[in-house]
């Protein structure tokens, strides 16, 4: 574990732990939703607004946390109205984002490519004491959002119209879970870029509903593997000297399959087990046998 | 708060007029459910009995007409903790799992402070309304691996966890295994019992016709019979049937 006596080690790490456990958080509501890419297209308004920061020198990631919550903001409009025409107006929203990011970063003086790919692609290793600090406030925000909120947030993404007929703040809390994403894209830019940020909202989530039952579990398992994942990930890019948030994405995809496969065997193994003994079938109470669905 | 009406009227809807898009769906309809009334509301599928209720409960705009809940105009109305849905089915379905005790307390959220944590009376009345249905066994499960029956049944026990006057359910024993029906009966009859209001969309009305108080008959987006229950035999769609308007033009004069 040499590398991390170097302090531009650490932030990096502590930037992406912070990163692996907000992404997930979030994700479980996107992927509960199925709006999983929805925080791609966030991201990729996000690249707006880092350029209009660089290109007024301001900050690039207080900007990018204006816009991109702006932009989540128009995309919950858009999806509340539900209309097929939807679709192309996210299309108009994400690419004119993306587009309109690489044009006005273009235009600053931070010019270069490197730069550019920083944004698109994270750099966790050039992780400021300030931007660490950005982080861990942001970071906080949506930890609270996400963990404090649980029962409700659950409630708009698992039934909408029930939750208005429990006279829930549907659109409030709608809203919010918007300028949450945006927010979560902006403190996961830093570590994986805004190109893969939705990889660790979804792909950690996808991993634990593999082997969990409830929605808090999800979650929980998804935050613990998105934790993983970015400590395993900076550990792998400081040693090889590989892309760091492409490594950690790959951990976090790679987590996913070796659970996948893992699961796949052991239920090989247990039906081989079961076909041996005779069945001791519990049967299922007046229920057609074809719709209770295998539990492992 | 809520204005309590005690006695009055649980729902009244006046010259509902809905339409999808250019398209009408409910023409001039009039709803009105009283205190511990158990309403089916029959007909054949798509003549408009789910856009009813959906209306009553805002969750379809009105093109004209008006509905109160308890009294207060839907508008205004906040006592949301009084009434329990159910609806036809459970929405797309969710991308992550829930436990069937997570579901149904979420049911509870209408009782529940925003941001207050769970009292032992929320634990209670979730726990209640799990063993009203027969699913207590089931909470720690994963609502995918239910049967569509038990499902149903999942969803019914989050309307009652709120503990609710007036229970509206959408359908609720449409393709539902003989098991879930009679524990949905069940459910139904302890509700009825302590005074709880129903009203109830159903294709045919089956173990729940003792129940029934009345029956209201809606064809292509008309009521064509409001009074008692029809015999079961495919009678119930005919339109020579008694009508029976209970509010009169006088009851209507009560709106400003
Ligand atoms: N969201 C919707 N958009 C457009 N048309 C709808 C929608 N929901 C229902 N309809 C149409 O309205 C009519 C009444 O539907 P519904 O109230 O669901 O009938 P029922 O519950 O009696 O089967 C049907 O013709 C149905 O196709
Ligand atoms: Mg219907």
């Amino acid at each position: 574990m040499s590398i991390f006596q170097y302090d531009f080690m650490v932030r990096a790490l502590i930037g992406a732990l912070v990163t692996g456990a907000t992404a997930p958080a979030l994700g479980t509501y996107l992927v509960q939703r199925r709006l999983a890419l929805i925080g791609d297209g966030i991201g990729h308004i996000a690249l707006t607004g880092v350029g209009l920061g660089l290109l007024t020198s301001t900050s690039p990631v207080l900007a990018a946390v204006l816009v991109s919550a702006a932009g989540a903001i128009a995309v919950e409009l858009v999806r509340e109205r539900g209309r097929t025409s939807g679709d192309i107006a996210l299309a108009l929203l994400f690419y004119g984002g993306i587009s309109g990011g690489v044009f006005l970063v273009g235009l600053s003086s931070d010019r270069t490519n490197a730069n550019l790919m920083a944004y698109l692609f994270g750099s966790p290793l050039t992780t400021s004491e300030q931007d660490l600090a950005v982080m861990a406030v942001l970071g906080a925000v949506v930890l609270a959002v996400t963990l404090l909120l649980r029962p409700w947030l659950f409630a708009i993404c698992h039934d909408e119209e029930y939750a208005r007929v429990s006279g829930l703040p549907v659109r409030a809390l709608n809203l919010l879970l918007a300028v949450t994403t945006a927010v979560t894209v902006t403190v996961a830019m830093r570590a994986v870029g805004l190109l893969l940020v939705s990889a660790l909202m979804v792909v950690p989530v996808a991993t634990a509903q593999q082997v969990t039952r409830g929605f808090r579990a999800t979650m929980a398992v998804a935050m613990a593997i998105g934790l993983l994942a970015a400590a395993g990930g900076i550990w792998a890019a400081g040693t090889y000297d590989t892309a760091p948030g492409a490594t950690i994405v790959l951990v976090a995809i790679g987590s996913f399959l070796v659970v996948a496969l893992g699961l796949a065997a052991w239920r090989t193994a247990t039906r081989a087990r079961t076909r041996r003994q005779p069945a001791t079938g519990q049967p299922s109470t007046g229920e057609p046998p074809d719709v209770v669905l295998t539990r492992w | 708060m809520t204005v309590r009406n005690e006695g009055g009227p649980v729902i009244e809807a006046e010259r509902l007029v809905v339409s999808y898009g250019e398209r009408p769906v409910l023409h001039d309809v009039d709803l009105t459910v009283r205190p511990a009334e158990v309403v089916a509301i029959l007909g054949a599928n798509g003549s408009g009995k789910s856009t009813l209720v959906r209306a009553v409960l805002g969750l379809v705009p009105l093109v004209l007409g008006r509905v109160r809940l308890f009294g207060t105009p839907l508008r205004r109305f906040t006592g949301w903790q009084r009434v329990g849905y159910v609806p036809q089915r459970l929405g797309a379905g969710s991308g992550v799992p829930a436990t069937v005790r997570e579901l149904v307390s979420s049911g509870r959220l209408s009782r529940r402070g925003f941001l207050r944590p769970p009292r032992a009376a929320d634990r209670r009345a979730v726990d209640a309304a799990l063993a009203a249905v027969g699913l207590a066994d089931r909470a720690g499960d994963p609502v995918g691996t239910l049967s569509g029956g038990q499902q149903q049944r999942t969803l019914i026990a989050r309307a009652l966890a709120g503990e609710p006057e007036l229970l509206v359910l959408d359908e609720p024993t449409a393709g539902v295994d003989a098991a879930s029906q009679e524990a949905f009966a069940g459910a139904l009859r302890d509700f009825v019992a302590v005074g709880g209001t129903v009203v109830l969309v159903a294709h045919e009305l089956g173990v729940l016709q003792p129940l029934v108080t009345r029956a209201v008959v809606v064809h292509q987006g008309r009521i064509v019979h409001d009074g008692a229950v029809p015999r079961p035999a495919g009678h119930h769609a005919d339109p020579d049937h008694d009508h029976v308007h209970p509010h009169a033009p006088e009851e209507a004069r009560r709106w400003p």
